[in-house]
Order: structure tokens, then sequence, then C-alpha cells
């Protein structure tokens, strides 16, 4: 992974600094409430309902051991003992003091993080896919690139101050695992006739209350133009995009008003002034950032001894085979396999952990996957090289740290954001939906047969819980002070992206498991054999499910 | 792209007495007219001596106003583009870009491009509500000039231009990425 050089830890030490400063003028009443405000979500401090929140920068969801652990020491001296791992692929803390955070950001600072750009009208962290330079169906590893973003969003001088918040992602693979097309910009990693890598572009994609799937503005952009094609179009919507009103600012309403096609016109007039500049990718450039992210020690396995040994614990052990087939992810070498770890065992807030859990985390890191941790979108976090011989010992260990619910991809593993229980933007709780729904389908044989189906939770309609693009999405809508829950159905994050469409008038929070069986009772009652939800959904579409749910008795 | 404004964007920026120029404090010089008074600018009415005009007024009389282009320079509102300007820059001695808030962000663009884009060589300045935690992006932007308003003493204010020792993009005070720099290692 990427390593800090001393230029990279004075300018994050500077940044402390900073921010140290700007926090004793708020304290001492220099700055305003109003000044001090971009300042601190430019270091990912927010404030919240009960607390002030600390939203740490996990660059495209890389971390080491050594990180992890010092996470989990922070949790302890600064926070009540856990951490939360967001849909961005961050880590937040509910519970720091204002003034103890230039403290937790120089602590954080030693081990090569920081909370740079994680909240404000920004440039925000760059994303990718949690498999990133070991998925099979791999074109190119995007972390390289991911890295290079980062340095060039880093403290951007012309792009602090955007009209609104900036979010990029980036895939390397056919199967979109990072929602590129629900981003400002997606960038999607190909190769041309020739066989040279470029990237496809899209802009304006976005969730919360204007939903908008991110559209093509160009199909192959050279592989050394990256930077300077990012910088065109972050400079067109700094200069053009709405600064009226807060929820119109984003680039999808600009792309939206210019139309795709004059957004991209203009996008390449100002690209076309610099793509010779000093933002080239040399090729230099690319072997340096490479560098960064060397294939690691990999063994050679004698791959029948390999498949005995995992055949003989699965047939002896019927919850390591679900885990198995479940909880892990085939890996390009031969002998290897990549394992999420749940955090998602029921009646614990999706993406919560304790300082103990951190620990055991890097534990296992250490033990089994070279060091490194992955966190997901889905707010899970993966052991990208695991041996597969190891696979049995690795699988008793997560057992005993609460990390084996074999449930990912299923209805419970769901993405849900903190909701009213923490956010002060929150028309609903989230979690207590999510705990309500993963207690009524605890049924682990329903949940396999159930098969892959994505279930997104979002307090309000900023959409942090990403219910959109879930194949069922559940929204907190607020009804003269009421909590209630909206349906949509049909949301697809891949790369056939679609927002799901509203089933009807919203339920009570004690009505939501009882509906979320009904419409899988119309999906199992469909379904043609091995079907997945959401193609049967598209088969049949909205009407069975919203004539079922909505039902009279009779 | 858009047109000059007909009417501020917010608040019109002050002229305050002194002013940051090159990390120095430094009486103003300049006399900032602002936009829409109640008398029309004409060529014949303009007070001698250094004035800033509002973009739409200095490209109604720049032609007129030749002989003292010494004296002549612009100010940009924020939802004016440095290409309203565009190659013209060259010749200025000074062009000031207008923050109506400090959360709006377009004169960081519009300062980069007189400086990288139009050959701007004079003196930009930044007025208007900006703040002094954006002096480093300022200056990286190209901005040497700081006409802060209220009665914040400039003294304090200097040593925020110092928060940052290197950068990591290329900017009007960075030819090199750090990328770059580091590649050639």
């Amino acid at each position: 992974m990427y390593r800090y050089d001393e230029q990279d830890h004075k300018l994050i030490r500077e940044r402390v600094a900073q921010f140290r400063g700007q926090t004793e003028r708020y304290l001492a009443g220099e700055l305003s409430e109003e000044e001090f405000l971009p300042l601190r979500l430019q270091n990912g401090l927010y404030v919240q309902r009960l607390a002030p929140m600390l939203r740490i920068a996990v660059p495209y969801g890389l971390m080491n051991s050594t990180q992890v652990r010092r996470l989990a020491e922070i949790t302890r001296k600064y926070d009540k003992g856990y951490a939360h791992f967001t849909t961005r692929q961050n880590v937040q803390l509910n519970w720091p003091n204002l003034e103890d955070v230039p403290d937790i950001l120089a602590e954080l600072a030693e081990v090569e993080m920081h909370a740079v750009q994680t909240s404000g009208n920004c440039i925000r962290n760059t994303t990718t896919d949690q498999f990133a330079g070991v998925a099979g169906d791999e074109l190119v590893d995007p972390r390289p690139y991911c890295e290079l973003i980062r340095q060039w969003s880093t403290f951007h001088p012309e792009f602090a101050f955007l009209p609104r918040k900036f979010k990029i992602a980036v895939c390397g693979t056919e199967t979109d695992r990072a929602a590129i097309r629900a981003h400002d910009i997606g960038v999607q990693i190909v190769k041309n006739d020739q066989g040279e890598v470029g990237f496809q572009i899209f802009v304006g994609g976005g969730l919360g209350r204007t939903p908008i799937i991110g559209v093509a503005i160009r199909d192959f952009l050279p592989e050394t133009h990256l930077l300077s094609y990012l910088e065109a179009i972050v400079r067109v919507y700094n200069q053009l995009g709405r600064r009226d009103n807060k929820f119109k600012a984003r680039i999808k309403i600009l792309v939206k008003a210019l139309g795709a096609e004059e957004f991209a016109r203009r996008v390449e007039a100002e690209w076309e002034q610099i793509k010779d500049g000093a933002d080239q990718l040399t090729s230099e450039a690319i072997t340096w950032a490479k560098r960064f992210f060397p294939e690691p020690e990999y063994k050679t396995f004698n791959a029948s001894h390999t498949e005995a040994v995992l055949r003989d614990h699965a047939g002896a052990e019927k919850a390591f085979a679900r885990w198995l087939e479940r909880n892990t992810f085939p890996h390009r070498v031969a002998g290897y396999q990549a394992v999420t770890l749940s955090t998602k065992p029921t009646g614990i807030p999706p993406g919560d952990v304790t300082d103990r859990q951190l620990e055991a985390i890097a534990d296992l890191a250490d033990k089994y996957s070279f060091g490194e941790v992955r966190v997901t979108h889905e707010q899970n976090v993966v052991l990208a090289d695991v041996e597969q011989e190891k696979l049995f010992d690795l699988w008793q260990e997560a057992r005993k740290s609460g990390f084996a619910t074999p449930n990912i991809g299923t209805l419970t593993d769901m993405i849900c954001c903190p909701g009213g229980d923490y956010c002060s933007l929150a028309n609903a709780k989230s979690i207590p939906v999510a705990e309500a729904i993963q207690r009524k389908f605890d049924d682990l044989d329903y949940l396999y047969d159930l098969g892959d189906l994505d279930l997104n939770i979002s307090g309000c309609m900023n959409a942090c819980g990403h219910h959109h693009i879930g194949h069922i999405g559940i929204l907190g809508v607020d009804k003269k002070g009421e909590e209630f829950y909206q349906v949509q159905l049909g949301g697809s994050s891949n790369q056939n992206a679609s927002l799901g469409k509203v089933l009807g008038p919203s339920f009570s929070r004690e009505e939501m498991p009882a509906t979320i069986g009904k419409i899988l009772d119309v999906f199992v009652e469909n379904r043609q054999p091995d079907e997945l939800f959401i193609d049967t959904y598209n088969r049949i579409g909205l009407v069975p499910f919203k004539e079922r749910v909505y039902a009279k008795a009779s | 792209m858009p047109k000059p404004a007909k009417k501020p964007v917010g608040a019109l920026p002050e002229n305050p007495e002194r002013v940051i120029i090159d990390r120095a404090i430094a009486d103003n010089t300049w006399n900032l007219l602002p936009l829409g008074g109640e008398e029309e600018i004409t060529a014949e009415t303009l007070a001698p001596g250094k004035v800033i005009l509002p973009l739409s007024v200095w490209l109604e009389l720049r032609d007129q106003l030749q002989s003292r282009k010494e004296e002549i320079g612009v100010w940009l509102d924020s939802d004016e583009t440095a290409d309203l300007i565009g190659d013209a820059a060259e010749e200025l001695p000074l062009i000031a870009a207008h923050f109506p808030a400090f959360t709006d962000g377009r004169a960081f663009t519009a300062g980069r491009l007189l400086r990288q884009r139009y050959g701007f060589t004079g003196e930009l300045r930044a007025v208007g509500n900006f703040m002094r935690d954006q002096l480093t992006y300022l200056n990286r932007c190209g901005f040497n000039a700081f006409a802060f308003q209220g009665d914040q003493p400039l003294e304090g204010l200097l040593e925020s231009l110092q928060d940052f020792s290197d950068s990591y993009q290329a900017a009007a005070d960075q030819p090199l990425p750090i990328f770059r720099r580091r590649a050639l290692l």
C-alpha cells in the first residue's frame, strides 16, 4: 500500500497544526460558528445530535494493521470504545470531544492517517472495489490511480470551496463493486482495441434527494490524461455549478441543466487547454505510483491438496461450508481466497465494531493476509489474500470475534446509515429497522435460498444508506412528527445501475418486517429457478409486489 | 460562459485603507469603485488616480482609458469568469476578484486562469469576505494581495500564509505536481 514519505508527513503535520490553531481560535471566540463550520468539516468534524462526530479517511478503503490498532486505541482513549465503518469506506467516531480532535488527528498522523476532506464542499475520499488487485475479472489494478487522485485532490487549492461535496469512485473490473455511477465522477478503467489502458468517464451520478445515475461523457480517455480531465470537470463545475440553493448545487444538477452533451463539450474545451500541461501522468509517474502496490509474496500450492483440505473441512462443519460459500471471494492467484468479515450479526448496528474487534481484525490481518485490511462500501471488512488452506483456522478465529456471520450479500448484510439514533439530519431511526428485519429473517437456509439481495436503509433523503440503489430500499420519512418508512424496489448499484421505484404509501416501524416478508413471498412465488430478486423484479415489475403488500385483509 | 454581471452577487467589496501585498502590510493606493453607483461612470467623470473598475464598466471604457492604463484595474464579481478579461490581462496592472462569501470558491479558479492561462503578472488581489484560513490556497491560486475587510489586525494574519510548506498539485506557485517531482528522484 502507499507509504508516506517525508513530504506527506510534513503536509499532514502542518494540517494538524493549522486545525489546532483554528480550533483554539474557535474556542476563544475569535472564529464564529459560521466561519469554523467549513474548516472543521474539511477536517472531518461534524457536530451531531448527541456529540461531535469525526470521520476519518481511509483512502480507497485500504489500511494496514498498525493503523487499525491505532484506531482501536483512539476509540478507547477519546471515544466510547467503538467505531463505525461507512459506505464510503471511511471510519467514524461518534463521541469525541471537540477539544480533543486536534490531538486525535495528531495521533492519526503518526500512523499515516488523517481526516482531511472527509466532509465539506470539496473533493472527498476516492473509493474503489474492495477486491482491487485480487479480483479475477480485473482489467487493471485501480489503486495506483486512486492514490494519484488522492494526492491530486488533497489540499487542492482551487477546489476546496466547491458549490457542494464531490465524490469520485474508480472501478477496474467489469462487475462494478464501487457503485461508480452513483458518484459525481465515476472512472471505469478500460482498454482500447490496441490494448492501451484508458478510462471511461461518467459524471453527474449521485443519490440524495435527487437521485441520478451518472452518464458517460467520454468513452476512452488515455491513461496519461486522467488528472487533467478530472481537473477540467471540477473546474467547469466550480465555475458554473449553482450556489444559490444547496439542494441544487451538486454537479448532477448542472449536468442535467446543461445537458450531458453540452456539459461534455465544455469539459473538453477546458481540457484541450490543459491536457498537455504538468498534470500529465508520465510513464515515470505511473510506474512510481504502481510501485506502492506490488504483488504480495504469494506461495505456490498444490491445487489438489488445497481442494482436499477445503473439502474435508467443509464436509465436517456445515457452518464452515456456509461461511465459505457466502463470505469468501475467488482470488486470481491459485491457492488464495479473499474473505469478508461481516460486521452485521443480528442486533449490532451495521458497520459498528468495538475496540477489541478492531484489534482482532488487525491480528487476523497480520496472521492471514499480509497485514492489510480493506473497508467495503457495504460496511464490512475484507482480508484480501488468505491462503485457502488456512481458511478453516481463520473462520474459527473470526467466529470468536463475532465476524463470521455467514450473511455476505444476503438480505441481512444490509447497508444502513447511523440514522436518527445519531444523526441530526435524519427523519427517522434506521438501526432499529435493520435489527427488526435481521431478527425476523434469521433462518440461514431461507436467506441462502433467497440468494444475493441488497437491502439498503437511509434515515432521510440524504441517502447515506444508499436506499435508491438497494434491490429493496427503505427510506425514513417524517409524517407530522412521526417516523414512517417508505419502501422502494428495483434499485441496483452495479454496471447496470438503476434507481428503485417507490412501492406506495409508507409504513410504521412495526409494520416493516412483515412488509419485507410479503415482498419476499411475492419474489419466492414468482421466481424462476435460481433467479435473483433483482432479475425477478425486472421481469415481473412493481405491480405484483404492490398488490400483495397493500392488499386489504379479507 | 457567463456575461459580465449586471448586479452584484452579494454585498459589494469594501476598499480598506491597508492591505497585504507580497507578504507585507502596505497602504492601499487603489480606489475600488463598486458596481451600480448613483451616477454613470464615464471616461471623463472618472476621478484621477488608481481605480479598480467593475468588469462591465472596464469593458465599456477600456479603449477610452488607454492613456491611463497604468492606473486602471478591474474587479471580477464571483459569477464573472477570467475569460471575460482574457488575454487583456497581460496589460493590466491589477485585477481584483471578489468573494461575496468565503464559501464561494469561484475566485480560486479565476485566479489560476488569470495567472496560468492569460499571462497576468500584475497584482492579483482578493477582495470581499474571504478569510485568513484561505490564504495558503489563495496564494497557490496566484493571489499576492489581500484586502481584508473589518477590523482584523493584519499583522496577525500574515502567519497564515505559512500554513503549508509544500503541496501535492501544480498551481500558480508550483509548476510541477508532487508525483512528477517524486518520479524524477
